[in-house]
């Protein structure tokens, strides 16, 4: 037998097929493979191949920006996971939670999402501060500003939603709270001004039940209506809607011509 | 009394090891001034705070006496909770934000010197941990989902920190005609491994801060839900707790409904009213002071210290409790504001309000609110209308000259509607005004 040296076993596997098969680059060792990684591969393709030192120091972006994606992620999984055990009706909505609590293996999910969401509001304000700060707004980044206000909103409106599901005394007295302000929309709520504006022959058309905390709540109070939709709400169409703008958010740094920095 | 001390038992060991870790701080900034700065003395100083942390304090703490954990001096207890409660306790809040914002900028210098920060930092957390021992502000502090905003608080202490430290330091290069730090820079690497692993480890670190922040903090669960049980008092989530403090100034429409609106798109607005060029993609602050200190007054003093007031001092009847006051659900107390309208006509000109006759048509009711209203009305037009014009061609001048009629006209108006808060603040807590405009027949009071 001939006497050849023995491959290590990370190069055995990285030469395998299927090793290639997944990933279409080599071991991103030398520069060339360091670019071409950055080329080839889908998750990492949202970041350049090259980057301004400044660019991606800590000490200037905070890493908020990121962070905030990141969390956005853990609550999409973490959320995934406690869908399989939340049922959003009046008969099972807080004992579910219970049981989550009392008797599920992996007994901090419910924590997780929680604390998540928190962590989210408060990074996404200070990845807005930082932007506010480093002027990163100005030209040519105006619209990736807009886009992240609509972005902090859908936030915020995750997390209220969010809030409601327990359907405890906190959930519903909180998003009592929050969303009586509805009633006084100018011309759209029944106790807001100018409201009356809209009567038709001595009758008015905007009442408690069809004025815009009707249409927030779908009852003239949070109940089970209430609880569907903010489930809809909180685990698909914001989800989705943040999502979309997102990749726009992302893309929109990269063809504004990368992260800021003193021109 | 008995239940004070076995709070104290029961929180003992958490600032036993609260206090370790206040020692494992300073210790590592004591090695760092030495090792990599060289300042031996000022790493035995903070050594030896450290070393009061973890030879004096924690020991005391896990004692197992309930009467040597240390804890806030009464006179310090006193003192805050006099100052901080009732009405007095949000004019005094309120102006201590503020004056406290206008001395960090004007002494911006001095605040981002590394030793008072640090010095700051740990006066912070000592008044946390003496504090925990006082069951009432526990109860507050302690309060699951509370406890993010207290990591807000110091965040954003930090991060204020950091964007000044950084600003300060470009405007002093920008005086010796240097570019900002930034621009040192400005040599580029490749993203893989400089990025790629700067990511993998925060991510990695972030999900080790959840686990333990998820395995240590229970999320709340309170009773079933109740249509019939109104919790007091009842508070909104607390990012939206800015919004419920304006309720006690304005009606919802203009707290819930147009105020909201006017900071969304007032923020949406900013890129498209600062025409300064200077300061993009650099920290810096002496060139861009306008738009600087409008958004740290809207940020920080509006919004940010409006949630902390809402979180930890509002309590039972949405009254001001001080931060180690018992909120005792009796506390009333009196209200007694009045409309602008009623100043007038009542008060000044020793008139009953105009009134129109029952079954006046709706044209004569709305000239009998108009007279009544006149002098709100007027106002408030002269606020919002005349207001911008005497800006344009004063102070704002140069203003309205680079930014054009439309631009200015937002600007101003968006500065106006910004501003109308603390002006209603100012005007309740002085003249006890309710509203400025009264015209409940049609739901418009402002
Ligand atoms: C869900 C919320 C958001 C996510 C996940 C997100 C994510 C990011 C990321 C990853 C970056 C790259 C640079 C960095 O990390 O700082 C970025 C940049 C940026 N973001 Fe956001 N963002 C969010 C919300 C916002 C908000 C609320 C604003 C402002 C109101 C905003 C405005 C910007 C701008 C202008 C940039 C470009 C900054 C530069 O080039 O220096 N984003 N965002």
């Amino acid at each position: 037998m001939p006497t050849t040296e023995k491959e290590p076993l990370g190069e055995i596997i990285r030469e395998s097929q299927l090793w290639k098969s997944v990933f279409r680059h080599p071991a991103p060792i030398d520069r060339r493979n360091r670019v071409v990684v950055m080329l080839t591969n889908f998750f990492l393709h949202l970041h350049p191949v090259s980057i301004k030192k400044q660019g991606i120091a800590l000490s200037y972006t905070w890493c908020m920006g990121g962070v905030t994606f990141f969390l956005f992620l853990v609550e999409t999984i973490t959320g995934v996971l406690l869908m399989f055990y939340y049922r959003p009706t009046l008969e099972w909505a807080y004992n579910d939670i219970l049981a989550l609590r009392d008797a599920t293996s992996l007994g901090i999910l419910r924590e997780l999402h929680r604390w998540g969401a928190h962590a989210m509001v408060i990074t996404v304000w200070l990845h807005m501060y930082r932007v506010f700060l480093t002027g990163s707004y100005k030209p040519p980044r105006e619209f990736n500003w807009v886009v992240g206000v609509v972005l902090l909103l859908l936030t915020l409106l995750l997390s209220f939603t969010g809030y409601l599901l327990p359907w405890d005394q906190l959930a519903i007295w909180a998003i009592t709270v929050g969303s009586n302000m509805a009633r006084a929309t100018p011309f759209l709520g029944h106790e807001g001004p100018g409201h009356q504006l809209f009567s038709v022959a001595g009758i008015e058309m905007i009442t408690s039940g069809s004025d815009a905390r009707f249409g927030l709540l779908g009852a003239r109070f949070v109940g089970e209506e209430t609880l569907n939709r903010f489930y809809v709400l909180h685990c698909i169409a914001i989800p989705l809607a943040a999502a979309f703008l997102l990749a726009i958010h992302f893309w929109r740094v990269r063809k504004d011509g990368g992260i800021s920095g003193p021109l | 009394m008995h239940s004070e001390l076995k709070h104290i038992t029961a929180v003992a060991p958490f600032l036993g090891s609260f206090y370790v870790v206040l020692f494992l701080l300073n210790a590592v900034m004591a090695y760092y001034l030495w090792h990599y700065r060289h300042k031996t003395a000022a790493a035995i100083f903070w050594m030896l705070i450290g070393g009061v942390y973890i030879c004096v304090l924690s020991p005391l703490a896990l004692s197992g006496h309930a009467s040597m954990v240390p804890s806030m001096p009464e006179f310090i207890r006193n003192a805050a909770d006099r100052a901080l409660q009732g009405t007095m306790g949000a004019v005094v809040y309120s102006s201590a934000s503020f004056l406290g914002l206008t001395f960090l900028y004007l002494g911006r210098r001095f605040f981002v010197k590394w030793w008072v920060a640090w010095s700051g930092l740990n006066l912070a957390l000592l008044a946390l941990g003496l504090s925990m021992t006082n069951q009432n502000f526990y109860s507050i502090a302690a309060k699951p989902d509370n406890v993010p905003i207290v990591g807000l608080v110091f965040l954003l202490g930090f991060f204020t920190w950091l964007g000044t430290a950084k600003a300060v330091e470009n405007d002093d290069r920008a005086e010796r005609g240097l570019p900002p730090t930034e621009k040192d820079d400005d040599e580029k690497v490749l993203v893989w491994p400089d990025l790629v692993y700067t990511e993998l480890i925060c991510m990695i670190v972030l999900t080790a801060v959840l686990l333990v922040w998820g395995i240590g903090l229970k999320a709340p669960l309170e009773e079933p839900a109740s249509r019939v049980k109104t919790p007091n008092p009842s508070k909104a989530p607390w990012y939206f707790l800015g919004l419920q403090e304006m309720l006690v100034y304005y009606d919802p429409w203009m707290a819930g409904v147009v105020l909201p609106s006017v900071v969304v798109l007032g923020l949406m607005a900013i890129p498209y009213l600062d025409f300064n060029p200077r300061g993009n993609g650099y920290y810096t602050i002496s060139q861009r002071q306008f738009s600087y200190l409008t958004f740290q007054f809207g940020f920080l003093v509006l919004w940010v210290t409006l949630i902390v007031l809402g979180t930890f001092l509002r309590g039972p009847n949405w009254n001001i409790f001080g931060p180690y006051e018992y909120w005792d659900p009796h506390k009333v107390e009196a209200l007694n504001n009045v409309n602008l309208s009623q100043m007038f006509w009542e008060n000044l000109l020793h008139r009953p309000l105009p009134k129109a006759p029952t079954g006046a048509s709706g044209g004569a009711m709305a000239l009998v609110i108009l007279e009544r209203e006149w002098l709100g009305i007027a106002l408030t037009l002269g606020y919002l209308v005349l207001l911008p014009p005497i800006m344009a061609t004063t102070v704002f001048r140069r203003f309205f000259v680079k930014m054009g009629f439309i631009r200015f006209m937002l600007m101003s108006n968006l500065m106006l509607m910004m501003m109308s808060l603390p002006i209603k603040m100012v005007l309740r807590w002085t003249f006890n005004l309710k509203y400025i405009i009264a015209i409940p027949e049609f739901f418009l009071n402002l």
